[in-house]
């Protein structure tokens, strides 16, 4: 990734714009399961994306080593001496514990693939110097913005523990069947992202999901305060190289949820505040709470059309903007519950579901590990 | 509420050339000349007149002179006559200053800082008199490349083609909705597209049923947020199906043709009652998002049987290039850039005048990003918005575009004196009107004849300046910024236009 | 950084020659085309349905519709009054019957955005919910959904001459309901709303100069557009709903006394031009 720089920004480039298809499923029993639903409902809704990217989350993927850290990194153009500096790097840093090569399918012709490796590390026990008293997941995100600003050609797509992202050029069940996601790996909870990018087509690191630890987001729409909540999260340390607003949401969830410590209720409700008039009509207490929020957040409300499906382990939200101008339906089948642009999709995986609903725009769909909590979003659905 | 505005013209009447035959009063609907039976004396009221120079052409003895006022308030750089008259006209009605036609503030107009190239010795000149010179286009989408099967006699083509429309000259009237413009003013275009064979824009008013075969020929039929007048039969009588996000003179809003204008014809037209505002939202409700867009794309084609092409018209605005990329990934044949000086018969005077950028460097970054995607093929270019001669529409043809939109220009043949009063809905020149009594002064067939010679003359200089060129075919012209350089420009903007200082 | 990707063609890929499907995913006995589209795209479906109508059936059956789009709009038949009955089974896509023009849709599961959009003549009956935008610029022919509807239903519709639109929503509607509606008759009923529960609706009419709605059950006078104004109902106006809710209940099976029983309100414009008074001249 290119160098931030810092002297204007006139010199910033151009945000990328894009549209979408999303879908995410979690078993809230924890069993694990194949892509096979995954990839056939985002297939159902080609025509949302343009084969600009596709790109997939899965949790619970590596239970053998799920203490530590899984790194996905990507080489642009097979780059050896990227490889090098990276695994130089991971060597100073971690404690790496297995790497390989993430295998993929020879037979699947895709865009300018780049060699992707997947290293599992611990941080040191006692960290140095300015580090020392780092968290764990604060030293992991450190490494990784550093990997991304400072390597050339070199990329981490993904860095949770027993989360993997795979992602690349292409329409998404492309991408599945080079990383043969049907065949070798399950999990939990799969969201997946199927790309209609405006600009800077043909890279792989610009694929969704974007992820940073276990916290992954898809994303669909074009925040028109993309601006504004650059801005603020860079005031809070974080520099966006990306220039996605996938990757403000990621960064904005980050501070808030996991630096700040607010529950998702309350960060949906800072992403997509109620309106004015909303609050007005509200009891004292939660006019309070609201006015509060949309005072203090204001740089955070996410403006303009959205959909994001944020995921981490145990958790799987949707929410969509406040006047809903990106679509969301939710499903659930016995264990399952489903999250998707479009209902012809989940029904394509799932024909006979047991519920479906269409929560209002900036209500999340809260789906957890054994709880029924989805079904709170249901009381104001249609 | 005294309304304490100034008048904006003086009108100077020679009173020995007035014979007080009254053709002035008449010709006014502002109603600013009277005449004084008992004195025998024509008067002036200055105050509502808009300038639009109808008396003085009309007058038979040219007694009438009208000119700006020059007396002003103290000059002041900052608080500008233009802007302490708005602010006063606010002070009074608490509304929205309302403009028409395009956005006249001095931004610079790069077209004047392009200079075109011709032959001198090292290949020759041609002659457009006698030699043959080629300015037949063909719009629409066309294949990456050419599958060739050897048959009995000859080749034949495999490939299945695009749906494509050719025009004989890369002239096409911009869109103008009936409604916004009277039915005279609209006929005469639809007409003089028919006799060029060239196409004409129907606007998002719909298209009155009575013209639909006869001139659907050479209509591109827009699909607006108002959705006026769409139905499965408007759209498979055109040539070419438009969507229209966004205009140049207004990019990202929408508009409203007052329900005063909203008579029995343009009900029937636009499908909606009389009377009732017809009110284009500033969205398509249908599109939020690039893959909306899409799925409207398809959708016309599914309606149209896949025989028509798909264009998209945007306003030119930051991330045009990008957005223009979508829109051809999106399945669209026709990307339509309308730039800031683009006209219109009703907009916000503070959006008209500053948003959006001027067409010609929208329009060089989007043959760039295109062409970079490799995906120029995918498309054809129009552009609309302040092309005003025939200079500026070769210009814009060398920086990369297939067609050029005429729309003001066009309005001036049929009289048009840039007054900017369209949205008064009292146009003397009978264009940006429905009054029954001022849409007379259009007569159809003499205006569609002023809008074929205007159209066969652009054509023709054009002829030369390619002929000067060397060139002898439309199409080698297209993208070759060669032929053009910059003068006076920075360098940021050479840049961004894709073109070397002149001497470079 | 390599740009030059090219296009990847989503909607047009790998489409199959319609003599092929033809014979694989569709069988026409009589008066009636089967039509299985399990696996068919998009453009596949319609190519399909055009088919099949130009071969003079006046019913067609699609089976197994999960997300494919605009079907209905390909059969624009300019110089022909037959008009043909299309049941969907399961889940039909986006633009259900976009620019329809006097055909019939039944659907059996529910349906997604853009019901009935920029619909001219027909009728589309929903056994389900619809999602966004249902009945947007719709200017004639009728649309039932049986269940809820999504945002900004009846967006824009509009009357025009004999051409008078209408939509019944059984159930409620979520925000912007009517936004813009500048004709038309829109009825919403409030099935499965608890008792005393309101409609979830916010601005509905928002916007509106024309057109009428009648609505079961309650709102608050905030989730009112303010260019809406509460009428009760005239005799002309029960004899409009119970025309309309008559028709719901044959299509749905349900029993009309009970839901004409209920308390209707009937929302009008308070004016036929809302925003005549923003500009200044």
């Amino acid at each position: 990734m290119r160098q931030q720089d810092h002297q204007s920004e006139r010199f910033t480039p151009d945000k990328e714009m894009q549209a979408c298809g999303l879908f995410g499923v979690m078993d809230t029993t924890g069993k694990r399961f194949g892509g096979d639903m995954a990839i056939k409902a985002i297939k159902n809704m080609k025509v949302r994306g343009n084969g600009l990217g596709g790109g997939f989350g899965v949790y619970g993927i590596y239970p053998d080593y799920q203490e530590y850290y899984a790194f996905h990194v990507m080489y642009q153009d097979k780059n050896q001496a990227a490889k090098r500096l990276v695994e130089e790097y991971l060597k100073q840093n971690f404690y790496v514990v297995y790497d390989e090569e993430i295998p993929t399918d020879p037979g699947v012709k895709v865009f300018q693939p780049p060699l992707v490796w997947r290293y599992f590390v611990s941080p040191p026990p006692r960290k140095k110097g300015t580090e020392e008293n780092l968290t764990d997941d604060e030293y992991v995100v450190n490494k990784v913005m550093s990997v991304n600003i400072n390597i050339e050609d070199a990329y981490v797509f993904s860095s949770g523990k027993n989360v993997g992202v795979f992602k690349g050029v292409g329409f998404p069940e492309e991408v599945a069947a080079y990383f043969m996601l049907d065949k070798l790996y399950q999990g939990y909870l799969w969201t997946v992202h199927s790309r209609f990018p405006t600009n800077t087509p043909g890279w792989w690191g610009g694929a969704h999901p974007f992820g940073i630890l276990d916290w992954t987001v898809v994303h669909n729409g074009e925040i028109s305060s993309y601006g504004t909540n650059r801005r603020f999260l860079a005031m809070h340390d974080y520099y966006c190289t990306l220039y996605t607003d996938t990757e403000v949401v990621a960064y904005a969830v980050d501070l808030l949820m996991r630096k700040q410590g607010l529950p998702i209720e309350v960060v949906s409700k800072i992403f997509a505040p109620p309106l004015w008039d909303a609050i007005k009509l509200m009891s004292e207490k939660e006019k309070k709470l609201y006015t509060t929020l949309r005072t203090v957040y204001a740089p955070l409300l996410l403006n303009g059309p959205f959909t994001i499906i944020v995921a981490h382990h145990n958790e799987m939200i949707g929410l969509t903007d406040r006047i809903r101008l990106r679509p969301i339906t939710a499903g659930s089948k016995g264990d399952l519950v489903f999250l998707s642009s479009e209902e012809g999709a989940i029904r394509a995986v799932c024909p006979d579901l047991d519920m479906v609903w269409t929560p209002p725009g900036g209500e999340p769909v809260i789906v957890r590990l054994n709880s029924k909590d989805h079904l709170l979003s249901t009381n104001k659905s249609i | 509420m005294y309304s304490f505005q100034l008048p904006e013209f003086i009108i100077d009447r020679a009173a020995d050339r007035c014979i007080r035959c009254r053709v002035c009063e008449r010709q006014c609907a502002n109603k600013v000349h009277s005449y004084d039976a008992e004195l025998d004396r024509m008067f002036s009221g200055e105050k509502d007149c808009v300038g639009c120079q109808r008396c003085v052409v009309l007058c038979p003895t040219l007694a009438l002179n009208v000119r700006p006022r020059t007396s002003d308030y103290r000059p002041n750089a900052s608080w500008t006559r233009d802007k302490m008259q708005n602010l006063k006209k606010q002070a009074q009605t608490g509304g929205v200053i309302l403009t028409g036609s395009g956005n006249d503030k001095p931004y610079r107009i790069y077209w004047d800082h392009l200079v075109l190239n011709a032959s001198q010795v090292t290949n020759p000149s041609i002659d457009p008199l006698r030699e043959p010179m080629e300015l037949k286009t063909y719009l629409g989408r066309k294949p990456d490349s050419v599958k060739i099967t050897r048959c009995a006699d000859g080749f034949e083509v495999e490939t299945e083609s695009f749906p494509n429309v050719a025009i004989p000259t890369p002239l096409v009237f911009s869109a103008m909705s009936y409604g916004a413009i009277s039915y005279p003013a609209y006929l005469s275009l639809a007409a003089a597209a028919k006799e060029l064979g060239t196409l004409f824009n129907t606007g998002e008013g719909g298209l009155p049923e009575h013209m639909r075969r006869e001139y659907g020929g050479n209509a591109i039929v827009q699909c607006a947020s108002g959705r006026f007048g769409v139905d499965a039969d408007y759209l498979n009588n055109a040539q070419i199906i438009e969507i229209k996000i966004g205009q140049g003179a207004k990019p990202g809003i929408g508009g409203h043709l007052p329900g005063e204008k909203v008579l029995a014809n343009i009900s029937e037209t636009r499908m909606i009652p009389i009377g009732t505002d017809a009110l284009s939202p500033a969205p398509q409700h249908d599109i939020y998002s690039i893959e909306d867009l899409s799925m409207l794309i398809y959708a016309l084609k599914e309606a149209s049987n896949y025989e028509k092409p798909v264009s998209v018209k945007i306003a030119a605005v930051h991330n045009v290039a990008a957005i223009a990329s979508g829109i051809v990934r999106a399945g669209a044949d026709i990307v339509a850039i309308d730039g800031f000086r683009g006209g219109t018969g009703a907009a916000p005077q503070t959006t008209r005048d500053n948003v959006g950028i001027p067409l010609e460097l929208a329009l060089a970054a989007v043959d760039k990003r295109l062409r970079e995607e490799g995906i120029r093929n995918k498309c054809s270019i129009m552009v609309a918005g302040g092309i005003r001669c025939s200079a500026d529409a070769i210009k814009a043809i060398a920086l990369g575009a297939d067609g050029v939109y005429v729309g003001t220009a066009a309005l001036i043949a049929m009289g048009c004196t840039l007054c900017q009063k369209c949205y008064t809905g009292k146009c003397n020149w009978g264009i940006t009107t429905q009054d029954p009594f001022l849409i007379k002064r259009l007569n159809p067939e003499l205006t569609t004849q002023r809008l074929v010679n205007l159209m066969q003359a652009w054509s023709h200089e054009i002829q030369e300046m390619l002929g000067g060129m060397g060139i002898n075919a439309i199409e080698s012209l297209r993208g070759n910024r060669d032929h053009l350089r910059g003068i006076g420009l920075e360098d940021w903007e050479l840049n961004v236009l894709g073109v070397k200082g002149a001497g470079e | 950084m390599q740009i030059k990707f090219g296009y990847r063609d989503n909607f047009l890929c790998e489409i199959r020659p319609t003599g092929l499907l033809c014979s694989e995913c569709m069988y026409i006995d009589g008066s009636t085309a089967v039509i299985e589209a399990r696996d068919l795209k998009h453009k596949e479906v319609n190519d399909l349905c055009r088919e099949a109508m130009l071969s003079g059936v006046s019913k067609i059956i699609i089976n197994n519709v999960f997300g494919q789009r605009y079907i209905g709009t390909r059969l624009y038949n300019p110089d022909g009054q037959h008009k043909v009955t299309i049941t969907i089974n399961k889940f039909p896509g986006n633009d259900l019957g976009i620019f329809l023009d006097g055909h019939r849709i039944i659907v059996n599961g529910n349906a997604q955005d853009g019901v009935g959009n920029t619909m001219n003549e027909g009728e589309i009956i929903v056994h389900g919910r619809a999602g966004d935008v249902v009945a947007m610029a719709m200017r004639g022919g009728k649309i039932f959904v049986r269940d809820n509807v999504g945002y900004r239903a009846a967006i824009h519709m509009k009357e025009y001459r004999d051409k008078l639109p209408v939509l019944v929503i059984g159930g409620t509607a979520q925000d912007f309901m009517g936004e813009y509606l500048a004709g038309g008759v829109v009825i919403m009923l409030g099935l499965g709303l608890k008792e005393n529960e309101n409609h979830r609706a916010n601005y509905i009419g928002t916007g509106m100069h024309g057109g009428v709605i009648y609505l079961r059950g309650h709102v608050e006078p905030h989730q009112l557009g303010k260019e809406v104004g509460v009428r009760e109902l005239d005799d002309l106006d029960w004899q409009v709903l119970q025309t309309h809710v008559h028709e719901y209940c044959r299509h749905f099976s349900k029993e009309p006394a009970e839901i004409l029983n209920g308390k209707f309100i009937k929302l009008l414009p308070v004016s036929r031009r809302p925003y005549g008074n923003i500009y200044a001249y």
